[in-house]
């Protein structure tokens, strides 16, 4: 075990290389939908229990499929009035068992990115092989369902080894060269893209996904009101538009539709929806269309302005 | 390290569900159901009568809401209590100011124990559910097939006996089910249950036993869930409320009939400080246009009907 990840260096938040997004916008902003699937029985794991009770975890399994059979019209709707493509954050296997949601996403043109294949099945303990087996099986799968090249990771049910994102990334180019696996969500340390370290020496980018702005964890976690959630997105989408003068910033809300969908819960969420895009200087975005961006135009400065701070250079 | 082969195979990764228990169906994609009389919102007010035994085992788990402390604890036993003495007359007032016809789900070690409450309930002849035993006899995975048979059909025949009512729907004490209760439900009669939060409509449910209905009661939404498990303000689980009769009636005109299932608790909700937070969501649901306020029992069949 590791005292620090090794996949970035420390690089302060003032005097960065000024980031322009498109048409001198000043957020980036991606609402990034988890369509999961979790299984009723999935296997057991050494390090980490699926549900808290024995089989049949009732309450958790028939609420995440609320979300599917009842919160994913309702949310898909609310983004399209809002011109919102959606980046999914997809348990692959929803690909089999749910087509239809797939397709109705394809129709619209949303980004599919990998979030392992069940939400029941972690990381932890495969072997260096049975992850990058894993990762593979999901980016086939999106591939074959939507012919979409993945770009993005989240790790099933934020379950990682140290080993995650170079096995992502090296997947996506044996796959897909430089078009698959340049991005990840797994990390949270900044409100601006990072580039990674990787054993490969791949071009590859942290592309900010907030915990803060996740419905699961606004609801479940710190078990705040909606209409708190809904402010909080405001809120956050204030101030980083305002700094978004200075150097474009992201903003992410990750959603689930059997969080957000609830019929108490959706009216808060479209409200912040509705104020966030009615802002002129708005890039409204998906995750790929980000990191291709930030590789593209900021890649290389991004680096060497690292490479000054590490140096000790102010 | 590498885990066992068997944890990157998927037996169950094909269409629809990973089970057989229902079929896979987008809430959209079904027949708009009509309410009677035009109207659009099914309000079903669905009021947990519950006993929280003194003596309770936690057997598998503390039931939420149950006793934390050390035996005796009076605590939490007397204030349970106090609903089924006092707070349950406040929402009866309540329901009757506002024309509501609620759903009373009664364990039936409840019905054993209070006869004056179950005359009050039987003179204003609203349909009583079984919600189990007791509060401390839960349904859980591995629970021994015959001892869970037993405690369902000793539930289901002391209620009907005392009720007078044939007993037609269940909730599980906390929605806790082993693989085999629903089963066993079908098998003692029962034609609908409440434990499974996935949908917002009813839908139906396989048994060994024939099929039953699974009526959805929102867990999300509910008093204990918003004000004690989350500590939201009083308030704001009337916002909340409203803010879902507001969503379901806007989705209701859309796409046919829809259900807003309010899970209340005389020992919450009737406390002095916040019966009137529980008349004001009533107040504002009632005042909407194309609400209905029915039994459990009466919405499923309206909805049977059209099937």
């Amino acid at each position: 075990m590791k005292e620090d990840p090794g996949f970035y260096d420390y690089w302060a938040y003032h005097n960065r290389p000024k980031i322009e997004w498109p048409n001198g916008a000043k957020v980036a902003f991606w609402v990034a939908p988890n369509i999961e699937f979790y299984e009723l029985n999935p296997p057991d794991n050494p390090q980490r229990k699926p549900w808290p009770q024995a089989a049949p975890a009732v309450a958790g399994y028939s609420i995440r499929d609320y979300g599917n059979r009842v919160g994913h019209m309702r949310q898909m709707q609310v983004l399209d009035k809002y011109g919102v493509r959606g980046s999914i954050s997809l348990s692959t296997a929803l690909c089999e068992h749910h087509p239809e949601i797939i397709e109705l996403c394809k129709e619209r043109n949303w980004e599919f990115f990998s979030h392992g294949i069940y939400n029941t099945r972690y990381t932890y303990g495969m072997s260096e092989q049975q992850e990058r087996d894993m990762i593979r099986d999901s980016m086939e799968t999106i591939y074959k369902h939507t012919g979409q090249k993945c770009a993005g990771y989240l790790a099933p049910a934020l379950s990682h080894s140290e080993l995650t994102l170079d096995l992502f990334a090296e997947v996506g180019t044996e796959l897909f060269g430089d078009e698959g696996g340049i991005y990840t969500c797994d990390l949270f340390h900044d409100d601006q893209p990072t580039p990674i370290h990787l054993r490969s020496g791949k071009k590859f980018v942290s592309i900010p996904y907030s915990l803060e702005m996740n419905d699961t964890i606004a609801y479940v976690v710190n078990k705040i009101e909606p209409r708190r959630y809904g402010q909080n997105i405001k809120d956050n989408f204030d101030r980083l538009y305002q700094e978004g003068a200075d150097s474009g910033t992201i903003m992410c809300i990750p959603t689930h539709n059997y969080q957000v969908s609830c019929p108490h819960r959706l009216k808060a969420f479209e409200e912040a929806l509705e104020y966030i895009t009615g802002h002129d200087d708005v890039w409204v975005t998906t995750g790929r269309e980000i990191a291709e961006y930030f590789l593209e135009n900021y890649y290389d400065s991004a680096l060497a302005d690292i490479a000054k701070q590490s140096g000790g250079e102010i | 390290m590498s885990l066992d082969k068997t944890y990157l195979e998927y037996p169950e990764r094909s269409y629809g569900m990973d089970h057989d228990r229902y079929d896979w169906s987008m809430l959209t994609d079904r027949k708009p159901v009509e309410w009677p009389n035009g109207n659009k919102l099914a309000l079903w007010v669905n009021v947990g009568l519950q006993f929280f035994p003194l003596n309770q085992q936690g057997k598998p788990f503390k039931v939420p809401g149950g006793m934390t402390m050390p035996y005796p604890d009076l605590r939490h036993y007397s204030l349970r209590d106090y609903g089924n003495r006092v707070g349950i007359y406040r929402f009866l007032k309540a329901f009757d100011r506002f024309n509501i016809t609620p759903t009373f789900a009664l364990n039936s070690r409840l019905a054993e124990r209070t006869p004056y409450l179950m005359d009050v309930l039987k003179e204003r002849g609203n349909e009583i559910l079984c919600h189990g035993e007791h509060m401390d006899a839960l349904h859980y995975g591995g629970q021994d097939k015959a001892e869970e048979a037993a405690q369902i059909e000793r539930a289901l025949e002391s209620l009907r006996t005392l009720s007078g009512q044939n007993v037609r729907g269940w909730i599980s004490p906390a929605k806790s089910e082993s693989a085999s209760t629903p089963d066993l439900l079908a098998a003692n009669g029962i034609e609908y249950f409440c434990d499974w939060v996935n949908d917002d409509m009813p839908y139906q449910f396989r048994t060994e036993n024939g099929e039953l209905t699974a009526m959805p009661l929102s867990t999300e939404l509910e008093d204990f869930f918003v004000i004690q498990n989350n500590g939201h303000s009083e308030d704001s689980w009337v916002e909340q409320v409203c803010d879902a009769c507001d969503f379901l009636l806007n989705e209701a005109k859309k796409q046919g009939g829809r259900i807003l299932a309010l899970n209340i608790h005389p020992w919450l909700l009737g406390q002095p400080h916040r019966i009137a937070r529980l008349e004001r969501a009533l107040d504002y649901i009632t005042s909407q246009d194309g609400v209905w306020s029915a039994g459990a029992g009466e919405i499923l069949d309206c909805w049977k009907g059209q099937q």
